[in-house]
């Protein structure tokens, strides 16, 4: 059988991490390959719709990146993003999801090491997990 | 004008949608007047072996209630497709699963354990469960194929309209009847209801800003009758859920549960409630944010409660 290589969208806010990989980028930090980024205004942008939509067209691990607590560019996007993100996990529990696919992350601008590390930690996470397995029609 | 040929069928429902045809009151005078009923196993005596001899796009319209859970839902939902010029999705089940889409939690192996073995109400120790063919004396007799997964009737065949409710609201079943009869219809794949918009639009409940420390289930509070219900922390589903029935349940001090699906233009009614609710939780603390929603005992239950099937993951993996 052919290496497992997961297939991972990681939606990274305009402001602080979308920043944060490009400081990444420029800093030739090599992270893994996996990672698909997706820009997004804000964290709080997210519609579980989102994150529901990338597991049903086969995703196998989706990564929300925002600004650090207290830092959103909107004030408290990224808080709502927390609330989101905790509910959704436990729902993602009943639909046979691991809530471990799914994973929030806090990175800013200045933090390209850490987002390296983060994609590279989750990529891990998701390669040992294994296939979602879900995809169109389940 | 020669009159309407009307079709009426139920597949996986639990017949509330037939018995809403009939709440439209005296209009069904009306509708009589302009249409005649050729096919209605709840009501009249026909048999499938009539429909199959009609010929192809001889009824004019079907009105289809309740979920493709069996062969036989599916076979009929194909049968009468095909005879038949306009195919309305009546109700919930139809339209998104409803209460019988609930299953797609499960596997048909689960349901079958739950409904025949595990029930209290169940007598089967030698755990006899449905099959599709047995052998009789008398020959071998078949039943339908029940499937895994329950599909809506969209998923299944071509829909032309969709009526929502459980059960549609008599003026909702009426807007839909009467465009049939004055030759009124919408442009395909309209959604039925007198509403684009979402319940809170039609709710008379005074609203302020919505800030929740806790959630509540119906039976824990006696909630303030003028206020939002949501505001007082029950999951009233109406901010995601579509008008139309001029919400009724707010205004009996019980919150909206969703039937009339999503509001107009979105996908999954789960993903958009579950974004709406989680944003007006009061707190930026990760525990006591955790502490608030472990109040919600069933989330995906609660927030799919009518529309599993046809939400975008469409049912559960089992493993």
């Amino acid at each position: 059988m052919d290496k497992f290589e997961p297939k991972i969208a990681a939606f990274c806010c305009n402001w602080c991490s979308y920043a944060g990989a490009d400081l990444a980028g420029t800093s030739r930090i090599q992270y893994s390959p996996n990672i698909r980024i997706i820009r997004v205004m804000c964290s709080g942008r997210v519609s579980p719709l989102f994150i529901l939509k990338a597991f049903s067209v086969g995703a196998d691990g989706v990564l929300i990146l925002g600004c650090h607590p207290g830092d959103c560019h909107y004030i408290e996007g990224n808080y709502k993003t927390l609330r989101r993100v905790t509910l959704l996990k436990k729902v993602l529990k009943q639909f046979g999801i691991e809530e471990e696919r799914v994973r929030l992350e806090w990175v800013s601008a200045s933090e390209g090491k850490k987002f390296a590390e983060v994609a590279n930690n989750f990529t891990q996470a998701i390669k040992d997990l294994g296939p979602s397995s879900l995809g169109p029609l389940n | 004008m020669a009159k309407l040929k009307i079709a009426l069928y139920w597949a996986a429902s639990c017949g509330g949608c037939d018995i809403a045809t009939l709440a439209i009151g005296e209009k069904i005078l009306k509708l009589a007047e302009a249409a005649d009923i050729v096919f209605w196993p709840v009501g009249i005596d026909f048999k499938y072996a009539d429909v199959e001899k009609m010929p192809d796009k001889s009824i004019d319209a079907c009105l289809f209630n309740g979920a493709i859970r069996t062969s036989e839902n599916e076979h009929i939902a194909k049968l009468l497709r095909a005879k038949s010029k306009i195919m309305i999705a009546y109700g919930s089940c139809s339209y998104e699963g409803c209460i019988p889409g609930l299953s797609n939690f499960y596997n048909r192996q689960m349901t079958f354990d739950r409904a025949y073995v595990e029930t209290p109400t169940t007598d089967n120790p030698k755990k006899i469960l449905p099959q599709t063919k047995v052998k009789v004396p008398e020959g071998e007799l078949e039943i339908p194929e029940f499937y895994d997964t329950v599909k809506t009737l969209g998923q299944t065949v071509d829909v032309d309209y969709f009526v929502p409710g459980c059960p549609p609201e008599e003026k909702t079943t009426w807007l839909a009847l009467e465009a049939l009869v004055t030759d009124k219809l919408p442009p395909k794949g309209t959604v039925i209801s007198h509403s684009v918009k979402a319940v809170c639009d039609e709710c008379p409940r005074k609203r302020g800003e919505k800030k929740i420390k806790k959630f509540y289930r119906p039976y824990e509070i006696i909630p303030d009758p003028e206020t939002c219900l949501l505001e007082q922390g029950l999951l009233c589903y109406g901010i995601a859920t579509r008008g139309g029935c001029g919400a009724l349940c707010p205004q009996a001090n019980m919150p909206c549960t969703g039937c009339y699906g999503p509001v107009e233009g979105v996908i999954d009614q789960g993903a958009h409630f579950l974004s709406a609710l989680s944003s007006i939780i009061d707190s930026n603390d990760p525990d006591e944010i955790q502490r608030i929603i472990d109040d919600i005992p069933d989330p995906a239950g609660t927030f799919y409660r009518y529309s599993l099937p046809d939400s975008l993951l469409r049912r559960a993996k089992i493993r």
